[in-house]
């Protein structure tokens, strides 16, 4: 039983690390239709600049609390504002053009934020600071769930939360939802769409860059590359629990994340992504729009 | 703007291009074309850059001293990140670009995907870190050769030493499911069922680059197994000691060459402390490879990097092989480099029938206080 437990959780931060990048996927795929595949690089960068601003107030001797928040709003302003601009330059001038064009462009633009990262930093592997403690009161289960662990998961629940409630609620998430519906008549109602989009962008790559810090200092290293494979199994996670859902993009994280661990447990840690992505298969057999995605009708 | 190519402006171009173009022509046959092939760029570029390192300290001397036979020795450098899907392209163009023998690769996958090309084209191959079995024990690569000894030799000296002198004897041997980690990894299983002592309660792969192995961790706990062997490159090895530090699991960890190098502990940091790693021979008593590292510090103000010894003494078995053969055809360098011992860093050695230099072995070395110190 202890192992089960202890593979519970082992599953549950994994599917929370993918849930913290998933909600930026189906966020935007929600409102524009578009995978944007540089997504990943997002969070990439989130980690980065946190390790750098993390780095810099250490040495000059700031309490963790506070390297962790500025590290943080540092992170957020800045991969806001990239995710912001690349949606001004890959995408917004694609915006009438056939829908994989824009599919393209995100390539690209995953491409070229990997190589400028890689140039302007480092190929190495770095290590990232311990931003979160072992809280003393964790420590008598530490061995099953940690404090970053418990920081990730309690992140993520907030996130959702919070989230679900600006679209429902606020005026800028009817906004969004109006534009996901229909974009013309979006426009007629007086909705700024290009507006709504940007802040999708930036709310999107917000949560990446929070991802970005909470993750690197869970795995204790960054590189260049990471956003690669966490942008690809957190897509795989947004699919599955349906693309343009919020807590659909959650469900299917943590399903795909129980999924990992329990297979390498009870099985063999080789076939950890065969078991992965065979559940995606099914569910897509049987429910092509995900676990809580909407069927549409394809718009014409 | 809109750019017009009028015929002008095409022909000057060709001019410029022509006479760029030049000089490069001028001097080709009068240097001796010495190919550099590895990760330059990318995760494991720290594995790569010291070959350069290397070969560039040797060739310079050698350079000073007025070259091979008259002939000057120039560095063709190909960057292939380590990826069997590159290193095919980097080798066609040390090929192409006529590179008459080659210092490399780095990583056995790599390796083994570049070498058809070179076999195809004659061109010797010698590497300073790839210990695939497959490269020399098989018989298929005739123009391999290398100054490591290959994983065959590793296997065996990881679970010697977790059996014999770490007196452990449940061992969970993990790998990365690659062409170096895996064989290495099954090397090793190997080696505990023959010996008759110590016990293999579980034997997994992982998946490179994933994000969190916790899963994993959880299981070697749950195997109560006392010792970790892993198979595979230091990202993923410096991942899991971490995570094995936050699930409070203090399990000896031992490793391979991939494992034994300074980003490691530098990237895990207080959780590399205590991590064993089989590396190259331990050389600091030869002078010659003090010598070597003298002359890195000066040239490049800096303690050189992994495998920076072997890919010296290749560099120098290689040019020593050229001159005494007075040719660069495979034929004639394998013959000397099978028949005369050469002074090198790793010792004085020549090569066996397969390619495998004789005489260089694995040492174990601990990280302790974030070095790596020889297990005594």
């Amino acid at each position: 039983m202890d192992y089960f437990i202890e593979l519970f959780f082992s599953g549950l931060t994994r599917g929370s690390i993918y849930a913290l990048i998933a909600l930026g996927y189906t966020m935007v795929y929600g409102i524009i239709g578009l995978i944007n595949f540089a997504h990943g690089e997002i969070y990439m960068i989130g980690a980065f600049t946190s390790f750098i601003v993390a780095t810099v107030l250490s040495i000059y001797g700031f309490p963790l609390l506070a390297i962790v928040i500025i590290a943080g709003i540092a992170a957020v302003v800045w991969s806001s504002s990239y995710g912001f601009t690349i949606e001004k330059i890959a995408y917004k001038p694609l915006r009438h053009a056939p829908r994989l064009s824009p599919l393209i462009s995100a390539i690209g633009m995953s491409i070229f934020l990997q190589n400028y990262v890689l140039l302007a930093q480092t190929s190495d592997f770095l290590p990232f600071p311990t931003l979160i403690p072992d809280f003393p009161f964790m420590e008598p289960i530490a061995h099953i769930v940690g404090s970053t662990d418990l920081m990730i998961l309690v992140t993520t629940v907030v996130v959702m939360i919070a989230l679900t409630f600006v679209i429902k609620f606020t005026k800028i998430g009817k906004a969004m939802r109006a534009t996901a519906q229909d974009r013309t008549m979006a426009t007629l109602v007086g909705i700024n769409v290009n507006n709504v989009i940007s802040a999708t962008f930036i709310v999107g790559s917000a949560l990446a860059a929070v991802g970005g810090l909470l993750i690197a200092s869970h795995i204790g290293q960054i590189n260049f590359y990471i956003g690669f494979l966490a942008g690809i199994k957190a897509f795989t996670a947004a699919v599955l629990g349906g693309i343009g859902s919020i807590p659909g993009a959650v469900l299917g994280s943590l399903i795909l994340g129980l999924t990992e661990s329990f297979a390498t447990g009870y099985v063999s840690s080789d076939y950890e992504d065969v078991f992965a992505f065979m559940l995606l298969v099914l569910i897509l057999i049987f429910k092509p729009s995900g676990l809580l995605g909407k069927a549409t009708n394809q718009k014409v | 703007m809109k750019l017009t190519l009028s015929g002008k402006f095409l022909s000057t171009a060709a001019c410029v291009l022509m006479a760029l173009s030049a000089p490069a022509m001028g001097v080709a046959g009068d240097t001796i074309k010495f190919g550099v092939a590895g990760p330059h760029s990318g995760d494991l570029a720290s594995y790569g850059l010291p070959t350069v390192n290397a070969a560039k300290l040797v060739i310079d001397k050698v350079n000073a001293n007025g070259g091979i036979n008259g002939k000057k020795v120039e560095m063709l450098i190909e960057d292939d990140v380590c990826k069997p899907e590159i290193s095919t392209n980097t080798a066609t163009k040390l090929v192409s670009d006529g590179a008459e023998v080659v210092l490399g690769h780095i990583c056995s996958g790599a390796t083994i995907a570049a070498m058809p090309i070179y076999k195809n084209a004659g061109i010797l191959v010698v590497s300073p870190s790839a210990t695939s079995d497959e490269l020399t024990l098989s018989g298929n690569y005739p123009n391999f050769f290398r100054t490591i000894a290959p994983n065959a030799a590793q296997s065996p000296a990881m679970i010697d030493f977790a059996v014999d002198k770490l007196g452990l004897t449940k061992i969970a041997i993990i790998h990365d499911k690659g062409d170096y980690g895996k064989p290495l990894a099954e090397g090793a299983k190997k080696h505990v069922e023959q010996k008759g002592k110590g016990e293999v309660v579980l034997f997994e792969g992982i998946t490179p680059g994933a994000m969190d192995y916790s899963a994993i961790v959880q299981k070697i706990k749950q195997s109560g197994a006392q010792v970790v062997v892993f198979g595979g490159y230091h990202p993923e090895a410096s991942k899991i000691v971490t995570i094995m530090k936050k699930k409070r699991l203090d399990t000896a960890f031992v490793s391979d060459d991939g494992v034994k190098d300074d980003t490691f502990i530098k990237v895990a940091g207080e959780s590399a402390e205590g991590v064993y790693a089989a590396g190259p021979q331990d050389n600091s008593a030869n002078p010659l490879a003090a010598e070597a590292k003298e002359a890195h510090k000066k040239a490049f103000g800096s303690d050189p990097g992994a495998f920076f010894e072997g890919a010296y003494a290749a560099t120098v078995a290689m040019l020593n092989a050229i001159d005494k053969a007075d040719s660069t055809k495979l034929e004639d360098l394998k013959k000397v480099l099978q028949s005369e011992k050469v002074d090198t860093p790793v010792g004085k050695i020549n090569f066996n029938e397969k390619g495998d230099a004789i005489g260089v072995g694995f040492s174990m070395y601990v990280v302790e206080k974030g070095k790596y110190v020889v297990v005594k």
